[in-house]
């Protein structure tokens, strides 16, 4: 995150998003700040309700239209702020340039209409004067390469498994070869042996392909083994990123991202018990004043309580901790593997 | 281990078939033979649709098995009658995967716990029951001043203690926790792990655990069982399935959990192709040859049988010590 421009595909900066009902205000993403690099993947990891999601319909402009809104910040893509642009030039990129896949494949695809038509339709609305046969052929290149048997085609939603609909759905996003792939919790409705197999099939596709990738995800596995950088979300915030070495193994680390290591179950260890992060997420719509980790944080001081940390820089390392503040950095609990 | 001692849940060729339109038959569970002591847990592995839950449910007779025998302390009770079934249902109990469906919405936090207790009438008034209910929330960690809350206000991780506490409600000794942390955030599933385990120490709980995560299953079961399409493919102590795994589907669930580890980077996830046939109408065959990188002629032809491999490791492989059939 050094060398801005070149090649930084995606930058988003100070971004804050707010849901508003009559009730409450929802501060769901408050100040985050990401860059995606041009066919490299960001593995945006965080628990639920961490604002990952809402990061995400941000960049496409997807937000529910009476609640959620964008208060402040900049989504620039290719350079060009996607919050100042208008809706006809918003669609031109949604979709086409900017794809997303969905956690869920069952709801993500229209029951009442074969695969086919589903990935030609995509393809239909971006590509106005292409012929009937060029379509058909495209789809039958997608489908290949989603690994689904181009006769297929024909079928309905309802004919396929569960990994052969995310597969689908997959096709659908990459059928206009976007610069930037948007995954959300693609593999998590899936089963293990056949998230392996679609995980597989994302990886050897983004190579080859040479797409962007933001991928949503809790599983800290799948960052491991598929992305390059990696942002962890925590009530809003991006409380540590950097590149996956950084994270996974660098000598800092936020007690969040500490916790969440500690927490997973390991395979290779003989210890019966686990060590969970003591209590609950903050509330949202009532976040407290100083760092949003803090009533959790078993590294917790003084200052912690009183101010919100600011953004500690150490290589492409960053970290929104107190601990790491004014060059000091006391080691955390909570080894890599 | 228990040596000689009876085990306290005993399954013997336990199977359902569910009958489809036009004949076809569903094998849900298709000869499965189980033994889980007194204070252990036995893990039930496998991915959906493997006849996971629906073990479960057939030892706590929520669903009748179509033929085989399920034993609680040494009784057969499948042919326990309404009165005796309900009685047993104090000693047996499960904790169900989504806390946000298995509880009623329009009763307090309290009120769910205490029903358990008022329809089996443990206490003579509303007081002691609700006192006991009271005590059941300390138990599981959940805050009293909760008590007259309901679901919608409760987040996943309180809402699956609510659900702990009720299947407690009836001092039960054996409990089915059918994927009780498969909707939980990681932070919050070790918190529950870790409750459950406690709670198996301190009243000398035995559990089915069953779930689709073998990371999650090897920190809390003694056993492991792994399913595939109804049959028991692999069973055998934690360690020793994780550090031996025989069964070539087991394999493959081990190698396919991302870990999270970066020096495995690059190495390609070792994959098995292909998807879970069809459990309607199955034919004779290993379940698992179209997957297997192991196949031979037999497997098409002949149900391997399950042998043990070794002292209290058994698998069901042709190629890894079941005799073919003459």
């Amino acid at each position: 995150m050094e060398n801005k421009g070149e090649n930084i595909l995606l930058d988003i900066e100070n971004l804050k998003v707010i849901y508003k009902t009559d009730l409450e205000t929802v501060e769901a993403v408050n100040d985050v700040s990401l860059a995606v690099r041009r066919g490299r993947t960001l593995g945006l990891v965080g628990e639920t309700g961490a604002g990952k999601t809402t990061t995400a319909l941000s960049i496409l402009r997807l937000l529910p239209s009476t609640t959620g809104r964008i208060l402040s910040g900049k989504i620039e893509f290719n350079g060009e702020d996607l919050l100042k642009i208008d809706e006809n030039m918003m669609r031109v990129i949604r979709g086409n340039r900017i794809a997303m896949v969905f956690q869920d494949p069952m709801t993500s695809l229209n029951p009442v209409m074969t695969v086919g038509d589903q990935i030609a339709e995509a393809i239909e609305l971006h590509n106005g004067k292409m012929p009937k046969e060029e379509i058909d052929r495209r789809v039958e290149n997608i489908l290949q390469m989603v690994g689904i048997i181009p006769q297929r085609r024909f079928e309905y939603p309802h004919q396929f498994s569960g990994g052969m609909k995310q597969r689908v759905v997959i096709a659908i996003a990459l059928s206009c070869e976007p610069e930037l792939l948007i995954a959300d919790e693609p593999t998590t409705a899936l089963d293990v042996t056949i998230q392996a197999q679609v995980l597989n099939m994302i990886k050897e596709l983004r190579d080859r392909l040479g797409t962007a990738m933001l991928l949503i995800t809790h599983d800290l596995g799948i960052v491991a083994q598929i992305c390059d950088d990696v942002a962890v979300m925590y009530a809003g915030e991006v409380i540590e990123s950097g590149s996956v070495e950084d994270v996974f193994t660098g000598d800092a680390r936020h007690p969040y991202t500490a916790g969440l290591f500690n927490s997973l179950p390991d395979l290779h260890s003989q210890a019966k018990r686990l060590k969970p992060i003591p209590g609950l997420m903050p509330d949202p719509s009532n976040l407290p004043p100083g760092c949003v980790f803090a009533p959790r944080c078993e590294s917790r001081m003084d200052a912690c309580e009183a101010h919100r940390p600011k953004t500690v820089q150490r290589g492409s390392h960053r970290l929104r901790c107190h601990l790491f503040g004014a060059g000091q950095a006391p080691a955390v609990g909570g080894q890599g593997r | 281990m228990s040596g000689q001692d009876m085990p306290l849940i005993q399954t013997a060729n336990l199977r359902k078939l569910f009958k489809l339109k036009g004949g076809a038959k569903l094998h849900a569970v298709d000869g499965v033979d189980i033994s889980i002591a007194s204070g252990e847990t036995l893990g039930v592995v496998g991915e959906s649709g493997c006849g996971k839950s629906t073990v479960g449910r057939l030892i706590l007779r929520l669903i009748e098995p179509t033929s085989g025998q399920v034993l609680f302390n040494g009784q057969d009770i499948s042919k326990f009658d309404r009165r005796r079934m309900r009685e047993l249902r104090h000693d047996m109990q499960i904790i169900f995967q989504d806390p946000y469906s298995s509880i009623d919405p329009r009763m307090s936090v309290i009120e769910i716990i205490a029903e358990y207790i008022f329809i089996h009438r443990m206490f003579k008034n509303k007081i002691e029951t609700f006192n006991r209910a009271a005590e059941l929330m300390d138990m599981v960690g959940l805050a009293r001043r909760y008590a007259n809350s309901y679901p919608h206000e409760l987040d996943g991780g309180r809402r699956q203690r609510i659900g702990i506490a009720r299947a407690l409600s009836l001092d039960p000794k054996f409990i089915v926790c059918d994927e009780p942390v498969s909707a939980l955030d990681v932070s919050i599933q070790a918190q529950i792990l870790n409750l459950l385990m406690d709670l198996q120490e301190e009243f000398n709980l035995t559990y089915m655990f069953v779930t689709h995560d073998l990371s999650v299953v090897k920190h809390i079961s003694n056993k492991i069982m792994v399913m595939y399409l109804g049959k028991c493919v692999e069973l055998a102590p934690f360690d020793e399935l994780f550090d031996n795994p025989k069964h070539p589907y087991t394999n493959a669930l081990l190698e396919a959990i991302p870990e999270p580890d970066i020096s495995r980077r690059g190495k390609q996830m070792k994959v098995i192709r292909g998807e879970v046939a069809s459990p309607i109408d199955v034919k004779p065959g290993c379940r698992f040859a179209a997957r297997c990188d192991y196949c031979m002629e037999i497997c098409k032809n002949q149900d391997p049988e399950l042998v043990e491999a070794s002292p209290g490791h058994s698998v069901a492989c042709f190629k890894a010590g079941s005799q073919p059939n003459p």
